[in-house]
């Protein structure tokens, strides 16, 4: 039996009423909880792209996969776990900030590569891009600054390289007709 | 609209395949005019091939049954939706094609609920179709709206919700391509009242069907290939695990040459059963919860197991820890998803079975397996002394005797339709079932009221068969309404209650792990054949074993449908039986000290 982990599956689908919700079903189902999901449209229309991270085993992995292949509207699914994928998040975090506190949030934003985008004479809002990581170290150093609020969009991952997989999905033959 | 009350004449008439609209009148340059969304749905059934649908009206889908006014489909009028759905699906097993069911918005879709799980759980390919209430109205609760593209979304290969007259050709040309390839299943397809009403043109020369996310056919590769044949060469105690995907498929002949060229018996899945003749002298017989004694230890004792076309369930391991360990196995499989799912193998071949075996057979080695045959068949002695039909008479008449004299009197001819229960699985041990589409059963699901609708619509698909139903008296009253529907629409059906006064399953689950506290088992029927005559149908009583011969003869003289009440042991028990979780070859036996054992059975044929 091999351990769980957390898990990073890209799934392709076509742009349609219901599609997230019958791939969602496929985790609810199993009583999964997923950790992460971003969905949004592509640079084909009508496809849209799934990122989606739970915790599952090797098994589990595998059978989602394919369970996955068994929706209709869904064009390509990839397990970028062990693929080390190029991985980014967005959060918004408003957090507590005086005069005498503003300078030392700045500073640390900074190092953070991390941007204020308001400010007003109590908080700051603050905008940061980065792996899952990153986010989670900066929230960690402005906690005990006093967060009012967090928002994370939750991890968006595409594999590094010149290929595209879907590429070569679309561009091949159509399926079979039946009899 | 046209008044609710004026219902459509639903006349019978005789159609071929496919190209029903030719030569017809009103079909007149069809190519340009314009058609209202209800009378394309029967253009494209038309089109697909279909002959009969099985429904029931509403408000939501009056459009559809207005324009069924002088279609050359027939119509059958269900008494309850869930009725629909498994005569759609009996349809379907008995013939391999897409059954069709209509059904109105709200709880007349609920009411195909189960009928769809069911054919979902056993890959029957259906076509539902369910009116909607028009799309202004979609999300506001309206009279009889339910969401029922959400209800089924898990119990359905895929749905639709369609809202505009001109989507509806595609996606009903879609949903029976989805139905029937691939691993088939149900499909439904959800459409608005004003799409119905609204018109559209259709296309008279469709264009072909392209899903670019949906890949039905898989092959194994090569290697994969030889690599099972290496193993089939190799093995000392190999096994065929033959389940439904042989009968689905239609790969009973590829099964029959790979056997007569490696000489391997063969076990069969409950649904598999009748994908390899009974009576060969290599099939074993079901495998499983209820499975023969010797298949059961067979399968633990083997060293390869071949399964096909079968998904390796609970109630056929058993307890995976210890299921089959001392056997590498091969599996072949159209649904990539179930490979590697329950049990871990050695070669996993997706792919369609008729085409995976025929190029399998050629790489197998010509070869026999007598040493091992000997033995399974030594594993047989001890079981015939625990039958019930070799032993003596004791004035009861046991489900089995029924069986066994049902399989004799139809000369193991009929259509078999079971219920589920106990009788269930002394059809599946007692019937021997020789060709594929002969028993149908609801396997997956385990559907209790599935038997007598999807009888019925097994003996529309094959109008020339003897169709024998065999249902509990639990089971019975779960459908019993449409015996109304057999009356009214001409269906000739024979149907053998197993009465025994209980839900025999539980009660004996209850008899064996529940300290005998018949909880809610015990049955107070009403009187059966007063019930079927009330129909205007046959009703028959036995109660003795004599009684069987005359009145299987009086049910099959009989002009319309019979009901025979067969009056059977009331605390009999299905062995051998595995306890759920247990290990296969644990299997709970037929007491042999209860009397003597009788050499022969007045209706035996003397093979065991």
């Amino acid at each position: 039996m091999s351990t769980s982990l957390q898990r990073t599956f890209i799934v392709h689908v076509e742009d349609r009423p219901g599609v997230l919700n019958r791939v969602i079903s496929l985790f609810r189902r199993r009583a999964y909880n997923i950790d992460s999901l971003t969905v949004a449209r592509t640079e084909r229309p009508s496809i849209s792209r799934i990122t989606l991270v739970v915790v599952v085993d090797d098994r589990e992995a595998r059978l989602l996969e394919a369970n996955l292949y068994k929706l209709i509207n869904v064009l390509y699914v990839e397990d970028v776990t062990h693929q080390g994928p190029l991985v980014r998040e967005l959060a918004l975090i408003k957090v507590k900030a005086t005069e005498e506190t503003r300078p030392q949030i700045l500073q640390v934003c900074d190092v953070f590569r991390a941007r204020a985008i308001d400010v007003t004479p109590s908080a700051l809002v603050v905008e940061l891009t980065g792996t899952p990581d990153k986010i989670d170290g900066l929230i960690e150093v402005l906690r005990p600054s006093g967060i009012i609020e967090l928002v994370r969009t939750g991890a968006v991952a595409m594999e590094r390289g010149a290929r595209s997989p879907l590429a070569d999905v679309l561009d091949a033959a159509p399926p079979e007709q039946a009899a | 609209m046209t008044k609710a009350g004026t219902s459509p004449k639903i006349e019978q008439v005789p159609t071929g395949h496919g190209d029903s609209s030719s030569g017809s009148a009103p079909e007149h340059a069809r190519s340009t005019t314009k058609r209202t969304g209800a009378e394309i749905v029967w253009e494209v059934l038309a089109s697909e091939g279909v002959e009969v649908v099985f429904g029931y009206p509403g408000g939501a889908i009056m459009p559809i049954y207005n324009a069924l006014h002088q279609r050359p489909i027939r119509h059958v009028l269900v008494r309850h939706e869930q009725g629909a759905a498994h005569m759609a699906d009996g349809y379907a097993r008995a013939s391999g094609r897409v059954g069709v069911c209509l059904a109105t918005s709200g709880p007349g879709a609920t009411n195909l609920v189960t009928g769809i799980a069911t054919a979902m759980l056993d890959s029957s390919p259906l076509v539902c179709i369910t009116g909607q209430v028009p799309a202004s109205l979609l999300g506001s609760d309206a009279f009889q709206e339910l969401d029922i593209t959400g209800v089924t979304l898990p119990i359905t290969k895929h749905n639709y919700l369609v809202t505009r007259a001109e989507d509806i050709a595609p996606t009903l040309r879609e949903a029976f391509f989805i139905a029937r390839s691939g691993r088939p299943g149900p499909v439904l397809v959800d459409i608005t009242k004003d799409a119905q009403q609204a018109t559209a043109a259709i296309e008279p020369r469709p264009p072909a069907v392209r899903l670019p996310g949906y890949r039905p056919a898989h092959h194994p590769s090569a290697e994969d290939l030889t690599r099972a044949a290496e193993l089939i060469a190799a093995a000392e105690r190999p096994l065929i695990l033959a389940g439904h995907g042989i009968i689905k498929a239609e790969a009973s002949p590829q099964l029959m040459e790979l056997v007569e060229k490696t000489g391997i018996p063969v076990a069969s899945t409950l649904l598999g059963l009748g994908g390899f003749p009974a009576t060969h002298p290599l099939s074993l017989g079901m495998m499983g919860m209820h499975g023969e004694a010797w298949v059961n230890t067979a399968i633990q004792e083997s060293d390869l197991l071949i399964a096909l076309g079968m998904r390796f369930d609970d109630r056929v391991t058993g307890n995976l820890k210890t299921y089959a360990r001392k056997a590498r196995k091969i599996h072949v499989e159209i649904d990539p998803s179930e490979l590697n799912k329950n049990v871990q193998v050695d070669v996993a071949l997706a792919g369609e079975l008729r085409r995976t075996l025929t190029e399998l057979i050629p790489r197998v080695a010509r070869r026999t397996c007598t040493p091992w045959v000997q033995h399974i068949n030594a594993l047989k002695s001890n079981s015939a002394a625990r039958d019930i039909q070799y032993m003596p008479h004791n004035g009861r008449l046991h489900a089995a005797h029924v069986i066994h004299d049902l399989w004799w009197l139809t000369r193991g001819k009929a259509l078999m339709v079971t219920d589920v229960g106990q009788h269930q699985m002394w059809e599946a041990q007692y019937y021997r079932h020789e060709r594929p589409r002969q028993l149908i059963t609801s396997g997956g699901l385990g559907t209790m009221g599935f038997a007598l609708p999807a009888a019925m619509g097994a003996r529309l698909a094959q109008p020339g068969e003897e169709v024998w139903v065999v249902v509990g008296d639990g089971g019975f009253q779960m459908s019993a309404a449409e015996l109304s529907t057999c009356a009214q629409e001409g269906i000739k059906l024979h149907v053998a209650i197993i009465n025994n006064g209980y839900l025999g399953m539980v009660r004996q689950l209850q008899q064996f792990f529940y300290e005998n506290r018949y909880t809610a088992t015990p049955l107070r029927n009403p009187d059966f054949v007063k019930l079927v005559e009330a129909h205007g149908l046959t009703g028959l009583r036995v109660t003795r074993r004599e009684e069987i011969p005359d009145a299987v003869a009086q049910a099959r003289a009989s002009p319309c449908t019979a009901v025979i009440d067969f009056r059977v042991e009331q605390e009999d028990i299905v062995y051998p039986m595995v306890p759920a979780g247990a290990n296969l070859d644990e299997m709970i036996r037929r007491p042999q000290d209860e009397s003597e054992v009788c050499a022969t059975s007045p209706w035996s044929s003397g093979a065991v």
